[in-house]
């Protein structure tokens, strides 16, 4: 148990990419859907209880010992749009080089030689909290606060939102992280001997919508 | 541990394969990595053009643009048809271009990775950032070298204000120097301020889309390409 | 067989002594001559099941909803089994609308499919509305051979005109060859945090999606499709909107949400319109 390297690993400055993805937030603020802190705080709500629960659950199960390359189909099955595959394994190509520098373990070297070319974010996320001594409740909270403190860093950025504001609101849905991170780690832990369907799959409509819609655009300033 | 070994065996030190190993994974020097950096609108892209066109029949080139706007620079020198589209990758940059060439360089090490296995081995990568401020410079995780590059438009005190791009880069671009009667800027005084800035490191004053503009800064990377291929892996 | 998902499905779920359980069963077989046959055709409770058409390579069956159903404390399920070579369309006669029950206990309604080598299942019912008030856990759960062909509608609506929504928790299971080629949960209405956000649904009240599997999306790269008001050429927020996009796997599905049923279809219908044969 080492919880410190928890802080290392949440570090919005911890070097895997993130910064460049906005988790749909592009998207959002283009339809109109995200003007205030207000529309952010519900964006990341939803987005927290659809694709930030599975990929806690992932992450959590990942931290748990379960098979990643498994758990890497098991993402798979809940990813249904070619654009947040994509996007996903390239983030956990990203996390795989940071978290190999960081915490040097054979498990994961072994996923990096099976899945040169990334595998889905949230895996790797777990397997590095494993590397780094972590738990997988751990593992379900850095993938959970990722889910949402991407996209309201991106509007900050989108939307020259307050930054305080922006804070506030990542604040705001700390009860619902905890909530979350606890359900997954939960389901996490079940994943090794029960198998994938004790894992989260709540889905997004819009989400997977507008990924595509946002990927076909011709400029952009995010990647996701 | 045994894992460990083996797995090192297959892909050594693949987690790390940064700028701060110089070769690949095979063991051969990998290709040099130049960082071209500065202001918005002083000729970076048009600096990547035209050194495409200077370099690219005597070396194996390819380029990594890192764009506000993702494409547009990936789109420019596509259709000016510099590199054939295989060779040229645009990164995503979330606004933030600094972030993606020093903070965390992850997604530009990924690109230049995927250049090499999908076009390589090549001799040359060329990373251009994305327009910033003066502050903006390249990891030494991302590249051997840099090149920042202002122009006399954007005013003769840019040298003597200094900051890491001006006073580090390992070579300092003056572009535009047709201009400068223009926008009544004083040559010989920018080379002074940048002396005093910059001491011994070289700068080169020259318009890069002039004909020959660009040979000066062709000549001083195959000097660093000359240097970098004999120097022991 | 790997158990049925049901992760999140509360314990408490009890048959309870008001509640209706029923069954429908149906199994397909091909005959020597290659007709589709139907030794079993067991509707019971709400189901009603009508063969329809004539005796051919396809068996068509609608499902006539005979009472209303479910309701809350209900323990429904539906079975069908085309098998290999057999070729089965399924549809229904009306929308099937949760509603609550008299105890306040919820629904529980699961569809198993399975689908044999070289076999076609269609499974094409009207939607399933959510009344105010209704309390409904829906499993759906499909077994694919390496061959099996499928195409699957399903379509949900989040209150009747003009009420609020009940509560649905919707989970979507598809294996193929013994892999998971998608699962999907869905969870909408009161108790549901972040259901009706602009992450999930935008303020739509209807959604749905069209998955269709065959080996026939094996080699041709399926390309991504924007549907309805998604698309660029007719960005429009007011109707239906949708992405059909390829899965890890030879399928395709599109996932659409629209502010009511009819324009869901249409959004489908664009979707089904654009799939090989």
């Amino acid at each position: 148990m080492n919880r410190a390297a928890l802080m290392v690993l949440a570090d919005g400055r911890f070097p895997a990419g993130g910064h460049a993805h906005s988790g749909g937030a592009e998207a959002a603020v283009a339809a109109g859907r995200i003007t205030d802190a207000a529309s952010l705080e519900a964006f990341c709500r939803g987005r927290l209880h659809t694709a930030g629960l599975v990929a806690a659950g992932l992450a959590a199960a990942a931290a748990a010992g379960g098979d990643p390359l498994a758990l890497d189909d098991v993402a798979d099955a809940r990813t249904p749009v070619p654009a947040l595959r994509a996007a996903a394994r390239r983030l956990g190509r990203q996390m795989m080089r940071a978290a190999r520098a960081a915490w040097p373990s054979a498990e994961l070297a072994a996923l990096a030689a099976a899945r040169p070319r990334g595998a889905h974010q949230p895996v790797v996320l777990g397997v590095a909290a494993r590397a780094a001594g972590l738990t997988p409740l751990d593992a379900a909270y850095a993938a959970a606060y990722e889910n949402v403190s991407g996209p309201a860093t991106a509007v900050v950025r989108l939307l020259s939102l307050d930054p305080f504001d922006a804070t506030a609101v990542l604040a705001r849905l700390a009860g619902d992280l905890d909530r979350l991170a606890a359900d997954a780690a939960a389901a996490g832990a079940r994943f090794p001997t029960e198998g994938p369907h004790v894992l989260p799959a709540a889905s997004a409509p819009l989400l997977d919508i507008t990924a595509e819609q946002h990927a076909a655009w011709p400029v952009r300033l995010f990647a996701s | 541990m045994h894992l460990d070994h083996e797995l090192d065996e297959i892909f050594p030190h693949r987690h790390s394969y940064s700028a701060a190993v110089s070769t690949r994974p095979d063991g051969t020097r990998r290709a040099l990595r130049i960082g071209l950096g500065g202001p918005v609108g002083t000729g970076k892209t048009a600096t990547v053009a035209a050194l495409c066109r200077a370099l690219r029949d005597e070396l194996s080139l390819a380029v990594v643009t890192n764009d506000i706007y993702t494409r547009e620079d990936a789109e420019f020198l596509l259709r000016e048809a510099v590199l054939p589209g295989e060779r040229i990758k645009a990164v995503e940059t979330g606004a933030c271009p600094h972030t993606a060439i020093r903070d965390d360089i992850s997604a530009n090490l990924e690109a230049v990775e995927d250049l090499e296995d999908e076009v390589g081995p090549l001799d040359l990568i060329l990373v251009e950032s994305g327009g910033d401020n003066l502050t903006a410079t390249f990891s030494k995780g991302l590249v051997d070298a840099q090149i920042f590059v202002i122009d006399v438009a954007g005013g003769d005190d840019i040298p003597r204000k200094g900051g890491p791009g001006v006073t580090t880069a390992d070579l300092l671009i003056v572009n535009k120097t047709d201009l400068a009667p223009h926008v009544g800027v004083d040559l010989e005084g920018m080379a002074r301020d940048a002396k005093a800035q910059r001491g011994e490191l070289p700068v080169v004053f020259t318009n890069v889309k002039s004909d020959g503009g660009v040979t000066p800064v062709a000549e001083w990377v195959r000097a660093r390409l000359a240097g970098w291929t004999t120097s022991a892996a | 067989m790997s158990p049925a998902p049901t992760t999140t499905r509360p314990s408490g779920v009890p048959a309870t002594a008001a509640g209706l359980r029923a069954t429908a069963r149906i199994l397909a077989r091909t005959d020597a001559h290659g007709i589709t046959r139907l030794p079993v055709l067991d509707g019971s409770g709400p189901f009603a099941l009508r063969r329809t058409g004539f005796p051919g390579p396809q068996a068509r069956v609608c499902m006539v909803g005979a009472m209303s159903a479910p309701l809350g404390g209900d323990r429904l399920a539906v079975e069908a089994t085309a098998e290999a070579g057999a070729s089965l369309h399924l549809t229904a006669s009306a929308a099937t609308v949760a509603l609550p029950g008299r105890t306040g206990d919820a629904a529980t309604y699961d569809v198993r499919l399975t689908v044999g080598d070289g076999a076609r299942l269609d499974w094409l019912p009207e939607p399933l509305i959510c009344a105010e008030g209704s309390d409904l856990w829906m499993t759906t759960t499909v077994e694919l051979a390496p061959t099996a062909r499928l195409v699957l509608r399903e379509e949900q609506v989040l209150g009747r005109s003009g009420e609020h929504t009940g509560t649905l928790h919707s989970r979507l299971t598809v294996r193929r060859a013994g892999r998971t080629l998608l699962d999907q949960e869905t969870a909408y209405g009161p108790g549901v945090p972040g259901w009706d956000t602009s992450a999930a649904l935008g303020g739509h009240r209807a959604l749905g999606q069209l998955l269709a599997v065959g080996p026939e999306f094996e080699d041709a790269e399926q390309r991504v499709r924007l549907l309805g008001g998604a698309a660029p050429e007719r960005r429009d927020a007011t109707g239906g909107q949708g992405v059909l996009a390829p899965l890890t796997g030879p399928a395709v599905l599109a996932t659409a949400v629209a502010p009511d049923a009819l324009r869901l279809r249409a959004v489908l219908d664009e979707a089904a319109r654009s799939l090989p044969g």
